[in-house]
C-alpha cells in the first residue's frame, strides 16, 4: 500500500470510498448466495427478502457516487489517487447491475418454485453461482488490496463460468425436449443461468479496473472467451441419445 | 557585440519560428546536457539532461530546494550574477551552446525572456515599459514602428484594451494582473524564442492566474515557454511536458498527461499525490 497523505483528511475520504465499495461488494455478495439458496431450497420467502434487499445496494451506489465527486471536486487527486477514484466509481456501477441481477434471479426463483422441480438443473446452477461468487469475494479482496495477481485469477475464471453456461443451457435445453411441461420452468431457469453468466462477466470487468488501478492501463490481451451458447444448437436426436 | 549579433539573427529567428508552427511533430528547440550548477560547495544540480519542445510548455515541479528554479535561470544565463554560482554541461539552444565563450550575454536575454514571480515594471509608463527593450535592442526603425511593436506587444499580452487609453500612466498604478501580463508584454516585444517564467501566477489571484494561463496557451504559437510552479495543478492545466525535480535531480520528465495520472518513478507518485516522501 501507498505512504499516508500529508494531509490525512484525505486518506480518511479515500478510505471511507473504499468502505463504501466494500459494503456493496459484500451485499451483493450475499444477495446473490441468498438468491441462490432460495432456488435450490425452493424457498419462496427467501426470494422475496432478496427483492426487497436490492433497494440498500442502489442506496450505496449513490453514497459512493457522492464520496467520489467530492474527493474529485476537493482534492483533485492524482495519479493512484486518481485512478483509485476512478476505479470506485466504476465498480460501484458494476457491482449495483450485480446485485440488479441477484434480483432477477430471486423475481424468476418465486415463479420457478411455483413448477414442479426440474431434473439436476438447480444444483448445476448451485455449482456455476458458486465459482461466480468466489469471483465476487475474491475479486473485492484484490480491490480492497489493490493485488493485481488476484484480479488476474479473477479474470481467468471467467472462461469456467462460460463453460459451465453453456453446459447448462444444453441440459435446459434437453429437459424441455424430454417434456414440454418442463418448459416455462426451464426458460425462466436458463434466463437465471444467463443472470449468473452476466454476473461473472461484472465480476471480471471490476477485476480489470483493479488491474488498471494498479498498473495504469487496462490489461491489453485478450481474455478467453468459452460461452459457446449463443451458438449452440441441440437436434432432438441427439437428445435422445 | 557584432560578433553575438552575427549568431543571433533576429529576422532569420521568426522565419525559423513561422516554420515550425505548421509542422506537425514538435521540434527541439533546447537542449540541456549533464548541467550541473554549483553554488560555492554547495552542488544544486545533479547532471540534469532535458529537451524542451518547441512551441511547447515545459512545466518545471518539485520540492522547494528542488533546483528547478536553478535550472530554469541557467538558460538565460542568471546564474552567472550570482556569486560563486558555477555551472557544468551544456545549453544549447538551436544547435548553438549558449555557454560558449562567443555567447553575447545581453544578446541571448533578448533571445530568451524571463518573467518573474513578483510583477516588476519599470517606474516609469506603461508605453516606456514595452518600448525600452526594442529601443536598446535596435528593433524599431522609426517612432511609428515602436508604437506598432507597444501595441501589438500589448494585444498579444491580452492587455491592450483595459490600457490603450492610459498608455503614458505609470505601469506601476496597474493591478497585480495587470502588471505581470505587462511584464509579460515586455518580455515578448524584443521577440524572444523563448521565454522563462519563474512562479508567474503565485502573486496573482486565480481571476488573473486564469489570463496569464491562458495567455501562455496562445503565446505558445509563437514561443517556447518554460515555467516553474509551485501549484501542480497549474503545469498540469498549462504545459505539455512536466519535469519533476527532486534534491537537485530530475528525477522524470514525461508528457504532462502522463505524468499526472501513471507517473514512471514512485517519487514523482509520492510528491504529486501529497504524501510524504
Amino acid at each position: 500500500m501507498e505512504k499516508n497523505h500529508i494531509v490525512k483528511s484525505f486518506d480518511s475520504e479515500l478510505n471511507e470510498l473504499t468502505h463504501i465499495i466494500a459494503q456493496m461488494g459484500g451485499l451483493a455478495e450475499d444477495q446473490l448466495a441468498n438468491a441462490i439458496k432460495a432456488l435450490v431450497r425452493r424457498d419462496a420467502d427467501l426470494a422475496a427478502k432478496v427483492i426487497v434487499q436490492d433497494a440498500r445496494i442502489d442506496e450505496l451506489e449513490l453514497e459512493a457516487d457522492d464520496q467520489a465527486l467530492r474527493l474529485l471536486a476537493l482534492r483533485q487527486p492524482k495519479a493512484v489517487d486518481l485512478r483509485a477514484v476512478l476505479t470506485s466509481l466504476k465498480t460501484a456501477t458494476e457491482l449495483e447491475r450485480i446485485g440488479d441481477y441477484a434480483k432477477n434471479v430471486a423475481k424468476r426463483t418465486a415463479t420457478v418454485v411455483a413448477a414442479p422441480p426440474v431434473g439436476g438443473a438447480a444444483g448445476s446452477l448451485g455449482r456455476m453461482a458458486s465459482v461466480v461468487q468466489g469471483m465476487i469475494s475474491n475479486v473485492l479482496d484484490a480491490y480492497i488490496n489493490r493485488d493485481a495477481v488476484k484480479a488476474e485469477d479473477v479474470r481467468a475464471r471467467d472462461a469456467e463460468v462460460d463453460q459451465l453456461h453453456t453446459s447448462l443451457f444444453r441440459e435446459l435445453v434437453t429437459y424441455m425436449m424430454e417434456d414440454p411441461r418442463n418448459i416455462t420452468a426451464c426458460t425462466h431457469l436458463l434466463f437465471i443461468a444467463k443472470n449468473i453468466e452476466r454476473i461473472g462477466d461484472h465480476a471480471t470487468n471490476i477485476a480489470e479496473y483493479v488491474l488498471f488501478l494498479v498498473a495504469g492501463k487496462l490489461p491489453s490481451d485478450d481474455r478467453p472467451k468459452s460461452d459457446l451458447s449463443s451458438s449452440t444448437l441441440i437436434h432432438p436426436e441427439d437428445a435422445e441419445t | 557585440m557584432s560578433q553575438a549579433a552575427d549568431t543571433v539573427d533576429q529576422p532569420n529567428i521568426t522565419v525559423t519560428a513561422t516554420a515550425q508552427t505548421d509542422s506537425a511533430t514538435p521540434k527541439t528547440k533546447a537542449k540541456a546536457r549533464g548541467v550541473s550548477v554549483f553554488y560555492g560547495a554547495k552542488q544544486a544540480l545533479f547532471g540534469v539532461d532535458l529537451d524542451v519542445m518547441a512551441h511547447q510548455v515545459t512545466a518545471l515541479i518539485g520540492p522547494s530546494g528542488c533546483g528547478k528554479t536553478t535550472f530554469l535561470r541557467c538558460f538565460n544565463r542568471m546564474n552567472d550574477i550570482v556569486e560563486g554560482c558555477h555551472v557544468e554541461g551544456s545549453i544549447v539552444v538551436d544547435g548553438v551552446d549558449i555557454y560558449s565563450k562567443q555567447q553575447d550575454v545581453v544578446q541571448l536575454r533578448a533571445r530568451i525572456g524571463m518573467v518573474f514571480q513578483k510583477p516588476n515594471p519599470f517606474p516609469k509608463s506603461i508605453y516606456e515599459n514595452i518600448a525600452y527593450g526594442p529601443r536598446i535592442h535596435g528593433l524599431a526603425g522609426s517612432k511609428g514602428e515602436l508604437d506598432d511593436i507597444v501595441a501589438h506587444s500589448l494585444e498579444r499580452a491580452g492587455l491592450l484594451e483595459e490600457v490603450h487609453d492610459r498608455l503614458d500612466t505609470p505601469g506601476t498604478g496597474l493591478s497585480g494582473g495587470q502588471q505581470q501580463r505587462l511584464c509579460i508584454a515586455r518580455a515578448i516585444a524584443v521577440q524572444p524564442e523563448i521565454i522563462l517564467m519563474d512562479e508567474p501566477c503565485s502573486a496573482l489571484d486565480p481571476i488573473a492566474t486564469a489570463k496569464v494561463e491562458e495567455l501562455m496557451d496562445e503565446l505558445r504559437e509563437n514561443f517556447t515557454i518554460m515555467i516553474v510552479t509551485h501549484s501542480m495543478q497549474q503545469a498540469a492545466r498549462v504545459s505539455q511536458q512536466t519535469a519533476f525535480f527532486h534534491l537537485g535531480n530530475l528525477v522524470e520528465f514525461n508528457e504532462t498527461g502522463q505524468l499526472f495520472t501513471n507517473p514512471r518513478d514512485e517519487r514523482t507518485q509520492a510528491y504529486i499525490t501529497g504524501r510524504i516522501g
